[in-house]
């Protein structure tokens, strides 16, 4: 027998209250942790914070050199793991056979994920530390990072890939077009947004790491600006963690401001992705 | 002469479902060779064989020989890309692909290689008339395709495969998800259309088997049981299995 009408409801009433709390609980400490920052950042900002050179023993002074050390790891992971991370998901979305090595191939990438990130770091500064001889650099702590990114960047862009019609594919097939210029002039383009996003927020990941660029490219302290991939060179993360825990004396404005630079910088991104993918989304009508 | 030419064709896919057994068909050219029968019969396959589609799936096994003129269509030799275009192909659920119209249409021929603008255009122009949409749609061109309604996108895909010149046309079930109308206006172009091309149909119900058929070859599980021209088949077939399909005591 159906239960009364009231009943239901307020079962559902009971149903719908759990399940809102619930969401604004998980959203509360997400917005105090950006708004805490911003409160106790906000006052190091200035011109001469985000563009001077840190002075005093980092006491004082500007980010600058850790702004730009950032941006360029952030661009020279890009340049390595992007187009390794989008061909791999390529090769096995479209063309890698089901059998046990393809299988073997994913498990790995979905593991490869879940390896800490300092694991990477120790495995960064054996191999291109040390034994490519890179030396503590940017070529290094990218080649890092992009380890640790692309198991994100390729699972993102293999779901992508998978997310296209399959009957996209058959179509073009049957009127000539080759496999390949099946994914160039459709499939890639119709997946381009979701594998944005993923490279998105690989590279976000890769931006806001502290432990994979400690031992293979980040400096304590350094007073100029990088010249060339072989440089070593500040960055932001690690430069919170030096002047969190290794400075006496830090004026705490100075790490919440650094704290902030780093969020915007991250969440800029997200930003980005968020709003590509919402674009492609309102442009799709299949 | 036949325009294709199938002997004791036998297929089998990976997952033992809806094999082809020792089929043997003339399909003529100019005119409307229908395959019907239950689902299952194989009526796809053999449609999906005709322009290599099947080599997209898991065949384990095919046998046999198809001529298209004198194209060896199964050897290994044949270059399927320049068969798919002698062979076009519209499915059942209309799929326009996610470009605006008149890309569609050129989507085809560009990839083949055609750069020329005014043999594009008129590839549009010419393609959309003869599936019946052109004065539906020549004022825009440029909207993407999906903005059609479920009849135009049919008949958009139908003139996407015009826009290749084919000399054979493939339809697999192609009104199935069509009202009465858009049907009606589909089975109307393919009667124009048998006028300048070999049109094989695997139609979504008897009713349009016997308005359309010119040929007609009942299948059933694999088999072909029955062929003959339309007009004999639908009133007085040899055979008493085809007899009870046709007067629905199965299927």
């Amino acid at each position: 027998m159906p239960k009364p009408t009231r009943s239901r409801h307020l079962i559902q009433r009971i149903g719908f209250s759990v399940l809102t709390l619930g969401t604004i609980l998980t959203v509360i400490p997400i917005l105090a942790v950006v708004v805490y920052i911003i409160i106790q950042g906000m006052p190091a900002i200035s011109w001469e914070f985000i563009t001077g050179f840190p002075e005093d023993g980092m006491r004082a002074g500007g980010i600058w050199p850790a702004i730009v050390g950032t941006f360029y790891l952030t661009l020279g992971t890009a340049v390595f793991a992007v187009p390794l991370g989008i061909g791999a998901a390529i090769y096995l979305a479209e063309y890698a056979p089901s059998n046990r090595f393809t299988q073997l191939i994913r498990i790995a990438i979905i593991n490869l994920a879940g390896i800490p990130s300092v694991v990477y770091g120790l495995f960064g500064l054996g191999l291109f530390v040390l034994f490519l001889q890179f030396g503590t650099s940017i070529l290094a702590g990218s080649l890092t990072l992009s380890i640790m990114t692309l198991p994100v960047i390729i699972s993102t862009t293999e779901e992508a890939l998978r997310a296209v019609p399959q009957a996209f594919r058959t179509v073009s097939i049957s009127v000539g077009a080759t496999k390949w210029q099946t994914i160039r002039k459709i499939v890639l383009p119709e997946a381009l947004p979701g594998i944005l996003t993923g490279v998105i927020l690989g590279l976000e990941r890769a931006a806001g790491e502290t432990a994979p660029i400690l031992f293979t490219v980040a400096a304590f302290f350094l007073p100029q600006l990088p010249n060339s991939p072989l440089d070593a060179t500040m960055a932001l993360p690690y430069h919170l963690f030096v002047i969190s825990t290794q400075v006496p004396g830090m004026p705490i404005k100075i790490q919440y401001g650094t704290a902030l630079v780093l969020l915007v910088f991250v969440l800029g991104m997200n930003t980005i992705a968020t709003v590509i993918r919402s674009r492609a989304r309102a442009r799709r009508q299949w | 002469m036949a325009k294709i030419s199938i002997k004791n064709l036998s297929l089998e896919y990976s997952d033992g479902t809806e094999s082809l057994q020792n089929i043997s068909l003339e399909i003529p050219a100019r005119a409307i060779t229908v395959l019907f029968g239950p689902a299952g019969g194989g009526k796809s396959s053999l449609l999906r064989v005709l322009n290599r589609l099947n080599d997209l799936a898991d065949v384990i096994r095919i046998e046999g020989e198809v001529q298209l003129d004198d194209l060896d269509v199964l050897s290994s030799q044949t270059d399927v890309i320049k068969l798919r275009r002698r062979v076009g192909m519209v499915f059942a659920r209309p799929v326009v692909l996610p470009f605006s119209i008149q890309e569609n249409l050129t989507y085809g021929l560009e990839i083949a290689g055609e750069k020329d603008r005014y043999a594009l255009e008129s590839a549009v122009e010419t393609s959309l008339k003869k599936a019946a949409l052109w004065d539906e749609v020549k004022q825009r061109l440029d909207d993407p395709a999906t903005s059609l309604s479920g009849g135009q996108q049919q008949r958009l895909c139908l003139a996407r495969v015009l826009a290749l010149e084919p000399e054979v046309i493939l339809l697999d079930e192609p009104t199935s998800g069509l009202d009465p109308i858009s049907t009606a206006k589909v089975e109307e172009s393919l009667k124009k259309l048998k006028e300048d091309y070999t049109v094989v149909l695997v139609p979504h119900s008897v009713q349009q088997a016997a308005r359309t058929a010119d040929i007609a070859a009942f299948m059933l599980q694999g088999k072909l049981i029955e062929v003959d021209s339309g007009d004999k088949l639908f009133t007085n077939p040899e055979k008493q299995t085809t007899q009870d399909y046709i007067e629905g005591r199965f299927g």
